[in-house]
């Protein structure tokens, strides 16, 4: 008996739904123009936000790819008669400073690196690519495999051996789909043997081409193409992710010491710690992405606006409707769950049509630019729900003002 | 009142005493009824009839629970319904009172069949047995075959039965009718009230019908008169 009724009360409530839906097609084109401010609502707010989590899962990404606990070393700025340098002017850094710093506690290890940009020779074809000097550490630091091949080993750092190893991109270029190992390349008239190819990398966050680059030994960059003992940069590996902020003071205390630098006088170099970097990054895409998400919900709140209008015109129209009703035996309660009903299908109708829109959005950004946006549940579920919220607190003025309509005149309007 | 039931059967069906009403429109009050005084029984079929501003349409929203007396009392059933919130009214209307009025008054969206489930609907029957009821109604007006039409495509005269078939699904033992020929030609509007005719003597529901014309009034069995918010007459029509 308890359950028939419930089955009745669900039954109920499916045509109510019915009935509001047939109500809603009727009248199809100003219905779409009423929850069209719903669906580009939500729709902007799904967007904004899988092009936010993209955006910090590309930061993640990029930052992770320079490699992990990462520190880079710089040299320093200087300072000749108030006139500022940027970083990385002074030659102060040396490869011994680099075979110091790995042996400091806090640090797994590190790797000397000077990049230049070099013309690379392979029969034929050339390419101009960014040449970098490292140390066999590279792979480690920067967590960049090789794919084929071998990477140069220390020995070949210490005897400034002429190997090279490829990235992807250098190597299409280069070699097209011919095997690039083994075959000789001119960097800057030195032969170099190519022993590895490097595994695909991708772009960093500034849209360089990470395997647009062939990696040689340090030493051989600074004696055969540079001509020079100064490094550019050195990249430290922590050994763990605590470990960045002690390394950083460590290495900061060996420096000072390595370059004679007297207590009163500024370091010669700057120690910048990525994983901070990472964080601020991070947050500031995240205010972007909610300063973005509020401005689409502002739009939410418009297309709200809109649906009371539609609601209260409707119910103006369907005044003898209404009437009809009552006379019938509608009660207050059963006219306010008609037309609030109608309100919330319209709006959750515009809800997932919204979702529909942002999915088309971030897929056609995804499409067409290097940004991949991600689209999770949570911001699909939050508008869903907002916007069913939109459509009750937003019906229910109308629906409230239907309910209250007297019988008699109602009956009478025309 | 304490045990309704037992006296059900020795009360009136209907039982108006000294129902007054009055219009206010600005700071000027109207009087539309006077006092009026008036019994129906069970199964009779009463004829209200007076000229466009006697009060009789506002006497019939009265008897149809549709508008409160400003003063008087109302016993429904020996029950009095003047003091009676809106949605116990709704429920009164619902139950014991179906309505045919003169503009048929059929919800446009719906279908025939859906038009006639309406009442049942808000009586909180949703089952099959509502549909049921509902065709069981239609065939009583002869128009089972029209269930799946919608009002537009069916003749007025043929929408003025949809609107007796509504009136009559619940079983409600009044049925008021506000000029429920208003619309239709002469041989529609007579076919209309033998349906009339027809629920009084075969269902033994009490009729109200409301008019102007003492042609249609004359298909009752007591004419009641108004006049300037005031009833006249009230006399038994002989055949």
């Amino acid at each position: 008996m308890n359950n028939d009724k419930e089955n009745k009360v669900k039954f109920a409530f499916l045509l109510d739904l019915e009935s509001a839906y047939k109500t809603l097609l009727r009248n199809k084109i100003r219905s779409f123009l009423t929850i069209l401010g719903i669906i580009i609502g939500v729709g902007s707010v799904i967007a904004t936000i899988s092009i936010g989590q993209g955006a910090s899962k590309a930061i993640q990404n990029s930052i992770n790819s320079l490699g992990s606990n990462m520190l880079i070393v710089l040299p320093g700025s200087s300072s000749l008669g108030g006139i500022k340098s940027g970083f990385g002017v002074l030659p102060t850094l040396t490869l011994n400073d680099t075979y110091a710093i790995r042996k400091l506690p806090a640090v797994k290890t590190d790797s000397g690196n000077l990049g230049m940009n070099q013309q690379v020779v392979w029969r034929g074809n050339n390419w101009s690519t960014l040449v970098v000097g490292a140390n066999s550490t590279f792979t480690e630091i920067r967590d960049w495999p090789v794919a084929k091949g071998t990477f140069f080993t220390h020995q070949q750092v210490v005897s400034a051996a002429n190997v090279a190893v490829i990235g992807n991109t250098a190597a299409t270029e280069l070699f097209g789909l011919i095997n690039p190992i083994g075959h000789i390349v001119i960097i800057h008239n030195v032969p170099f043997t190519v022993i590895g190819l490097l595994s695909v990398k991708g772009f960093n966050a500034f849209g360089q081409d990470q395997d647009d680059t062939v990696v040689i030994p340090i030493t051989t960059m600074l004696e055969k193409i540079a001509g020079t003992t100064w490094v550019h940069a050195i990249a430290v590996s922590a050994k763990t992710s605590k470990d960045t902020s002690l390394a950083q003071s460590e290495i900061t205390a060996l420096l000072r010491q390595r370059h004679h630098i007297p207590l009163h006088k500024p370091d010669d170099f700057f120690v910048r710690n990525l994983t901070e970097l990472a964080a601020t990054a991070n947050s500031s895409a995240n205010t972007f992405t909610i300063l973005l998400a509020s401005i689409a919900a502002v739009s939410l709140l418009v297309g709200g606006i809109g649906i009371m209008n539609i609601m209260l015109v409707s119910v103006t129209e369907r005044t003898k409707e209404i009437g009809i009703r009552m006379a019938i035996g509608a009660k207050k309660s059963d006219i306010l769950k008609q037309f609030l009903i109608e309100s919330s299908v319209l709006s959750l109708f515009g809800g997932i049509l919204g979702i529909g829109l942002g999915f088309g959005i971030s897929s056609a950004i995804s499409a067409f630019s290097p940004l991949k946006t991600i689209v999770t549940t949570e911001p699909i579920i939050i508008s869903l729900v907002f916007s069913l919220c939109v459509g009750i607190f937003f019906g229910f003025y109308p629906a409230y003002k239907a309910s209250r309509m007297n019988p008699v005149e109602a009956l009478r309007y025309e | 009142m304490a045990n309704g039931y037992d006296i059900r059967d020795n009360v009136p069906l209907i039982k108006l005493e000294n129902i007054g009403m009055v219009y206010k429109i600005g700071d000027i009050a109207y009087e539309v009824l006077k006092g009026i005084n008036l019994t129906i029984e069970n199964g009779e079929f009463v004829s209200i009839m007076g000229a466009s501003g006697s009060g009789k349409s506002t006497l019939m929203n009265i008897l149809g629970c549709l508008d409160k007396p400003t003063s008087g009392s109302y016993f429904l059933e020996g029950k009095d319904v003047a003091g009676l919130t809106s949605d116990e009214l709704a429920e009164i209307r619902n139950k014991k009172i179906g309505f045919v009025f003169q503009g048929f008054n059929l919800i446009q969206r719906l279908s025939i069949i859906e038009n006639v489930m309406l009442p049942l609907y808000y009586s909180g029957l949703h089952s099959k047995d509502s549909e049921e009821m509902a065709v069981e109604a239609l065939k009583l007006v002869d128009l089972s075959e029209k269930g799946n039409k919608f009002p537009n495509q069916i003749s007025g005269g043929e929408q003025q039965r949809v609107a007796i078939a509504r009136a009559i699904v619940n079983n409600a033992p009044i049925i008021m009718a506000d000029e429920p020929t208003g619309n239709l030609d002469s041989v529609r509007g007579a076919d209309v009230m033998n349906f009339f005719g027809k629920i009084n003597a075969e269902r033994g529901a009490t009729i109200i019908l409301v008019t102007h014309d003492r042609h249609i009034a004359g298909y009752g069995r007591r004419l009641v008169t108004v006049k300037d918010g005031m009833i006249i007459s009230s006399e038994t029509i002989n055949i």
